[in-house]
């Protein structure tokens, strides 16, 4: 039993970590926290759907159509509303406004176009394959969820551990000014993070929309606050502290779903995190992305 | 007036202050000069409670300003400028002023919300007492326009009369003419002589040194976080350690 | 004066909307005055209505009582809970009121006294458009009052320029507190009259998408003054109305509302000294001091 919710929380863990990732590192790179990664995470599911169900294409082509929708839409977010944004040096709260105003945006045009009704992948998509291990029942589909949230974290963290790229990077995170001395083409990057980030959220979004088998206009809602535990949780910015929180996160919701009422498992977790902010607001993992002028 | 000793101060390993002890003498002018980083501006930050010093005491009129906030130690009578102005860009130059008078104004709240004679009473007073402050800076004429609105030279004669009307017996300022061309400066060592001529002890810090020469009666160097000389201008221009550390340079008289 | 009638009958509920939504507006209002981005104000008003509905329902008190009820018990939450949140700052205040909001919520959903996620039924419909009206005229004249003294002016101060606003002798801390406190007190008020006159409430009115709508209205109708808050409640809580030929799409303009008002509009539809500008009165005399 408690095996099988152990696998049950790794699946969940790994997707939220997979949300967050990118949550994390528009925050660490761009310093927003963009509140419509969560619709970009809606829109991610629904483009996987539509894909499948209107071009009869399989899950093998839809899943990276998506992610690449996905990225489009959160680097058209960065091109047409955080840039001019940027541009205006306005405090940091107003992108934030903004993004809530893109996520309802979203959501709603998502609600006008599908409808409000939960919607699901037509029978055969999913891969249905299953087995037994010991005691513990295993889906092809879990595996392939952690499989999938692991690759991709793992080609992120290569990425910017090993590259140009990635050094890049972090000298933003650290300064953008001292950056753009550099030479380092700073606008530039912060598109392509922007990218990186939707598509992780996007791809989140189809693991999730497959593992329920479950797509509604308002999914990304409580993602994005979950998304917002794991970055807090793992300090805002740190992309190590996202992996590590996002899998916690999802270790403490199918505990306490599986041993405690639900809904208070929720109340914990909160509670748990509005403490941690009090007490150690650079997270239980990481320290404050401290950014000098 | 104002007694430094043993004051240290570390980031992280790194110390940017070490064993720093002198004495501000109650009115005049008094300098704290050195090259850039030397930790001037850290001085300033521990004396207004900004920074918390690591080692050593502030004191100011004999009291300890150890564990007070910047307020309480704005309200004993210490004020101050910084390098990179920070006037409150969107509000009027006599707003500006007015809330430097905020501790000045005593009404409660009850005569606040009924609007009694005693809250006009103050705000009037207050608003006076503003417009007189900003005429010793000639801008009474602009006390209705944005802040963001002056010139550069006009922002720091601004924050001038805002810093004194906290009601200060002892003046901060951080680098009073960085940024300015020699006309500005001459104009603006003439409203500081004024300043210091109305009873209100200065404290500045500064390296642009024909400037610093010309205006304090004491000087104190600051290199590498340690103080290396003190005494008259006269004294301090023919220290050797000061001419090997600081005159020698060539950005020695550098704005 | 029968259309009168009509109109009242089947638009009341909005007016009255209005009237709450304003005071909502203006307590976030008070909050971002000093610069302080707080998304606790839903859970805030959530707190004043369970806890009126609660007193009438179970204790029976008088409606006034409720209400002075409502505005109380928000209040000694929000100097608890303040005084070490305020110590954040930025993105970290708002992600912690944020939580705190959630907790609320979830704890509303959740305890048997405030009925889970059914909410409370029945709650005796006391209020009328003059409570409304009489309430968010008293919170107008103390803002307004508030505006113009030494405290307004340090809330702006603080609001520009923090570190520079304490070196003016001001007390930034408490300050903080106060404008948090106080907004706390307004928005539970506004959660009682909410509870006395829609007959039931439930933990749905009180989430992260109502905080998000109120913070919406501040920022469209602007934080010059107090004029913004309240049209910009007003233009929110009426555009689902106006806009019902657009059904499900409608969510859509408020959205790009929000988007628009920040990308064009960066201090809000009404700002007092661009709206001079425009009908040529020159910049005028200043009204803070």
């Amino acid at each position: 039993m408690f095996t099988q919710q152990l696998l049950n929380a790794l699946t969940l863990g790994s997707v939220y970590a997979l949300f967050a990732l990118g949550f994390t590192l528009v925050f660490g790179v761009l310093a927003v926290i963009n509140l419509s990664h969560g619709a970009v995470f809606m829109v991610g599911s629904y483009a996987a759907l539509t894909l499948v169900t209107r071009l009869h294409l399989p899950l093998g082509i839809a899943l990276p159509a998506a992610m690449a929708l996905s990225g489009c839409l959160g680097m058209a977010i960065d091109v047409l509303i955080l840039k001019p944004l940027r541009a205006r040096n306005a405090p940091h709260l107003i992108p934030m406004i903004a993004t809530i105003g893109v996520a309802i945006m979203l959501s709603s045009a998502a609600q006008g176009i599908f409808g409000a009704e939960i919607l699901r992948f037509p029978e055969g998509t999913i891969p249905a394959g299953e087995f037994t291990l010991g005691e513990v029942h295993v889906r092809a589909l879990e595996l392939s969820i952690v499989g999938i949230s692991f690759g991709l974290m793992a080609v992120l963290f290569l990425a910017i551990r090993r590259t140009q790229l990635g050094r890049a990077l972090r000298a933003i995170a650290e300064s953008p000014r001292s950056a753009s001395l550099l030479g380092i083409n700073v606008e530039g990057l912060f598109h392509a993070t922007s990218f990186v980030a939707a598509a992780l959220g996007g791809v989140a979004g189809v693991l999730i929309g497959l593992n329920f088998n479950a797509i509604t206009p308002l999914m990304g809602q409580p993602i994005l606050h979950k998304g917002i535990a794991v970055i807090i949780l793992g300090g805002m910015g740190d992309i190590r502290g996202a992996l590590l929180a996002g899998l916690f996160l999802g270790f403490a919701e199918v505990m306490s779903k599986a041993y405690l009422s639900s809904q208070m498992g929720d109340a914990v977790a909160f509670g748990l995190l509005f403490l941690i902010l009090l007490v150690r607001p650079s997270g239980l993992f990481g320290r404050v992305l401290e950014r000098k002028a | 007036m104002l007694t430094i000793s043993g004051l240290g101060k570390h980031f992280g390993g790194l110390a940017v202050l070490e064993d720093v002890s002198f004495e501000v003498p109650a009115g005049g002018i008094f300098g704290l000069i050195g090259p850039n980083g030397a930790g001037k501006t850290t001085v300033f930050n521990l004396v207004t409670g900004l920074l918390k010093p690591t080692t050593g005491t502030v004191s100011f009129e004999g009291r300890s300003l150890a564990g007070l906030q910047p307020h309480q130690i704005t309200r004993l009578g210490i004020a101050r400028t910084f390098q990179n102005i920070r006037i409150f860009k969107e509000m009027t130059l006599l707003q500006n002023v007015m809330v430097g008078l905020h501790g000045a104004l005593g009404y409660g709240p009850l005569a606040l919300l009924l609007n009694q004679g005693s809250f006009r009473r103050a705000e009037a007073e207050a608003r006076e007492r503003a417009l007189e402050l900003l005429s010793w800076v000639k801008l009474q004429d602009r006390a209705s326009m944005l802040a963001d609105n002056l010139s550069y030279g006009d922002q720091r004669k601004l924050e001038f009369a805002r810093a004194l009307a906290t009601g200060p017996r002892l003046l901060l300022l951080d680098e009073p003419v960085a940024g300015m061309n020699p006309a500005e400066k001459d104009a603006l060592m003439e409203e500081i002589r004024n300043i210091a001529g109305r009873g209100f002890g200065v404290f500045l810090i500064e390296h642009d040194m024909r400037f610093v020469m010309g205006l304090c009666e004491r000087i104190a160097v600051l290199n590498f976080g340690r103080v290396i000389a003190e005494g008259s201008p006269e004294e301090v221009r023919n220290d050797p350690g000061v001419i090997e550390a600081y005159l020698g340079r060539e950005d020695g008289g550098a704005p | 004066m029968e259309w009168l009638a009509n109109f009242w009958a089947t638009y009341s509920t909005l007016v009255y909307s209005v009237g709450v939504f304003a005071l909502m507006a203006l307590s976030i209002w008070l909050t971002l005055a000093c610069g302080l981005l707080s998304l606790a104000n839903a859970a805030f008003m959530c707190i004043g209505a369970y806890v009126s509905a609660l007193l009438s329902l179970h204790a029976g008190w008088p409606f006034g009582a409720t209400l002075a009820a409502a505005g109380a018990a928000p209040a000694l939450v929000a100097l608890v809970i303040g005084m070490p949140t305020l110590r954040l700052s930025g993105v970290y205040l708002a992600m912690a009121t944020l939580a705190f909001g959630e907790v609320v919520r979830i704890v509303v959903l959740n305890l048997e006294v405030t009925g889970g996620p059914e909410g409370l039924n029945g709650i005796p419909q006391s209020t009328t458009g003059w409570h409304i009206l009489a309430i968010l005229a008293v919170v107008v004249y103390g803002l307004l009052r508030l505006q113009r003294s030494r405290v307004g002016r340090a809330f702006e101060a603080i609001r520009e320029d923090e570190v520079a606003a304490s070196l003016m002798g001001i007390n930034v801390a408490r300050h903080k507190l106060f404008a948090f406190v106080l907004g706390a007190v307004i928005a539970g008020l506004a959660g009682g009259l909410n509870a006395h006159y829609t007959f039931f409430i439930s933990p749905r009115e009180y989430g992260f998408e109502n905080a998000v709508d109120i913070l919406t209205m501040v920022v469209l109708g602007g934080i010059g003054g107090l004029a913004g808050p309240m049209l910009g409640a007003a233009i929110i809580t009426l555009l689902p109305e106006l806009l019902r030929s657009l059904h499900e799409f409608r969510g859509i303009v408020n959205g790009l509302i929000l988007v628009l008002v920040v990308l064009f509009l960066p201090k809000g539809i009404w700002d007092p000294r661009r709206l001079r500008a425009l009908f040529g009165l020159g910049p005028g005399r200043d009204p803070g001091c």
